[in-house]
């Protein structure tokens, strides 16, 4: 077993092993901390002229960063909190999306650019940000959100070897989690969900942390006599629609869960795009679980609130179902406080 | 002497280059009331030097990124002419496919990489360039057009100081125009800064120079460029020049109140291809006949490329929705 953090620096490691053209860089890329455990050890192996700490200025360098992939290079950027990143929403957004459409074709950025969301321990308004949506927004963006190891690792190499500019963002309460990642050159193709569960009675469309609260709350529905279809999307930027549809077609039923703030949201999106698809099937109106639409308060009290969780989802399917259900039986650990995601994480970020 | 006689040669070819593009830009401007070039285009008559100097001494293989002002850039690099004209058309033989307009050049077969249309949207471009350059061992370098507006966005001074941090072959060079838009230096900068000392301190070679004086623009850029294969590190040139038209569009627009007709005369009287022309004449490295024969041959090239951009096919609709990525 290999947790979500050691998949990131297998990717890496896999990546600059196959091609020397990837280079790697990002502010404390070389710390002691190593980007929360994800690039430790990366400089030793492959030197500091592919693996290089850097000034703190996140628009330039992204646009640095295309400047060199202009030219043969496979840069993988990384920033340890995705709000600092809205510094270089214009190297983003009018250069690395534009670039192959708006030259004709003749020229494309293939880079990639890390994003960590943070949660819990008063991470608070500029430190949680997840607006995912905001990318895959913008045309000519590819988007990833990677909820198992084994995904983290085949779609960091996806991302780093597509032509194209790729955002992959990793949720920080997935940094421990663990599961069973393949050797090797292994790829996870950009745009493919998985189909993590299968069911009759509902659709349950997760991405990122949320498929991890789904699958907490399948195992309570489940035993209670629902059956839930859980679709881990992986990629929001090309969605893979069809195979939305496909469960839909099936279920009737849809809660599209999202990490960000529910307006405009990703699973918005979800929610219409199936309303206008699937609308002869469905049995009921279809339901997003999402963020608030405020901004992420700090206090240990507040985000207590704040946060949609295993409990929403079960208590929203129980509803539709018109089922009473029984949430006794779903017991999450005493050991830690609702601001944390296990034991492991002791903040401070 | 001997290298002023080495000179003469790459001095006439520079001459020439500069009245390419200010026959070209002069020639867009007569014809945009036509309203055939269907796009925001901002032409540069009377900043051809720099270009032009830029284009005769830089390498094929050396690259180039620029801003909105980029025809100068472009055509001095040996950007295609026809494919430009057609572009500013919005013709699928434009050489960005007629998604681009003249504000997104490109041509790189010689390494033109892209002009921008965002205010210093190009210069990390041009400074990651410069680190592909460093990572491949070569000894190209990689020249960023910018404005003096450019030198106010943040991006600047990022960009600056990366290039001094990691020692990168890349030549800024700032076209200083006196004017964003319609709002003067001294609305936008402290009176008496001068950009290329504020760089100077930021930890490049700076120099400053007067980008009229075409023979003076050559020599700067030369010992840059030459400076920069040699040792690998980054050069600063600020040029003072001035644009003779508006910022955007055809017409002169010193009668709307935001110069002076005494200023812009002032520049005029300074016209770049005048002065490179007295001095060519004096130095006899050029003739009358010459200057003549240069002007018809550019003029009927000038010509063939609006009938080509002027004759060439509309992209098909389906090109709309073609090239959002490269599979």
């Amino acid at each position: 077993m290999t947790t979500f953090a050691e998949a990131i620096t297998d990717g890496y490691t896999q990546a600059m092993e196959m091609d020397k053209s990837v280079i790697c860089f990002g502010l404390g890329i070389d710390d002691p901390k190593g980007i929360f455990g994800t690039t430790l050890g990366l400089k030793e192996k492959f030197g500091e002229e592919r693996v290089f700490d850097v000034p703190t200025s996140e628009n330039a360098l992204t646009g640095i960063g295309i400047g060199a992939s202009l030219n043969g290079i496979r840069p993988v950027m990384s920033h340890q909190r995705l709000d600092f990143f809205l510094l270089a929403m214009d190297q983003l957004v009018n250069n690395a999306a534009k670039w192959h459409y708006m030259f004709g074709s003749q020229s494309s950025v293939p880079i990639t650019i890390r994003l960590i969301v943070g949660r819990g321990w008063g991470q608070g308004p500029t430190h949680s940000q997840n607006l995912q949506a905001w990318f895959a927004h913008v045309p000519g963006l590819k988007v990833v959100m990677p909820s198992m190891a084994a995904d983290a690792k085949g779609l960091l190499l996806s991302s780093i070897f597509d032509d194209n500019p790729v955002v992959f963002i990793e949720h920080r309460w997935l940094h421990n989690l663990k599961g069973d990642v393949p050797a090797g050159d292994y790829r996870v193709p950009i745009g493919k969900a998985q189909r993590l569960r299968k069911g009759s009675d509902i659709s349950i469309v997760a991405f990122s942390y949320m498929t991890i609260e789904a699958l907490h709350a399948i195992e309570v529905l489940e035993k209670q006599g629902i059956s839930c279809d859980l679709i881990d999307l992986r990629s929001i930027s090309p969605i893979d629609w069809e195979m939305i549809f496909e469960s839909v077609k099936k279920t009737g039923r849809l809660i599209a869960l999202d990490t960000g703030p529910e307006i405009c949201s990703v699973a918005g999106e979800i929610v219409a795009q199936v309303s206008m698809e699937c609308f002869d099937v469905l049995k009921q109106a279809p339901q997003r679980l999402a963020l608030p639409q405020f901004p992420t308060p700090t206090s240990l009290a507040l985000t207590k609130v704040f946060y949609k969780k295993a409990e929403d989802i079960i208590e929203l399917a129980g509803k539709m179902l018109e089922k009473d259900i029984d949430l006794k039986s779903f017991q999450r650990s005493k050991d830690f406080l609702h601001d944390v995601p296990g034991d492991w994480f002791k903040g401070p970020f | 002497m001997k290298t002023a006689k080495k000179n003469t040669s790459v001095f006439v070819q520079m001459y020439q280059l500069m009245k390419k593009i200010r026959i070209t830009e002069e020639a867009i401007a007569n014809r945009y009331s036509q309203w055939k070039m269907r796009c925001p285009t901002h032409l540069c008559s009377g900043q051809e030097a720099v270009a032009a100097a830029v284009g005769t001494i830089l390498r094929k293989d050396d690259f180039v990124v620029s801003m909105h002002r980029a025809h100068g850039h472009y055509l001095g690099k040996g950007g295609n002419l026809k494919k430009m004209l057609a572009e500013i058309h919005g013709k699928a033989g434009g050489c960005s496919g007629g998604k681009g307009g003249s504000m997104h050049l490109t041509d790189k077969s010689v390494n033109f990489m892209g002009s921008t249309a965002i205010v210093g949207g190009t210069i990390p471009i041009g400074v990651g360039l410069g680190l592909s350059i460093k990572l491949g061992k070569s000894n190209q370098v990689s020249v960023v057009f910018l404005g003096d507006g450019a030198t106010e966005e943040g991006v600047f001074y990022e960009s600056v100081n990366f290039a001094a941090v990691k020692k990168l072959p890349v030549l800024f060079i700032c076209e200083n125009n006196l004017y964003s838009v319609y709002s003067p230096l001294s609305v936008r900068q402290p009176v008496g800064r001068k950009i290329s000392e504020m760089v100077n301190s930021i930890g490049i070679e700076s120099e400053h120079g007067d980008g009229n004086n075409a023979g003076e623009v050559y020599d700067k850029i030369r010992r840059a460029v030459d400076a920069i294969r040699k040792d690998g590190l980054p050069r600063f040139l600020e040029f003072a020049t001035y644009r003779w038209r508006e910022h955007c569009g055809p017409n002169f627009d010193n009668d709307i109140g935001y110069r002076t007709e005494e200023e812009f005369e002032s520049w005029k009287r300074r016209d770049p291809i005048v002065l490179f022309e007295e001095k060519l004449l004096t130095d006899k490295a050029i003739s009358k006949k010459m200057i003549e024969k240069i002007e018809a041959d550019i003029q009927k090239e000038v010509d063939e490329a609006f009938d080509y951009a002027a004759s060439s096919d509309f992209p098909a609709d389906a090109d709309a929705f073609d090239g959002l990525y490269k599979n």
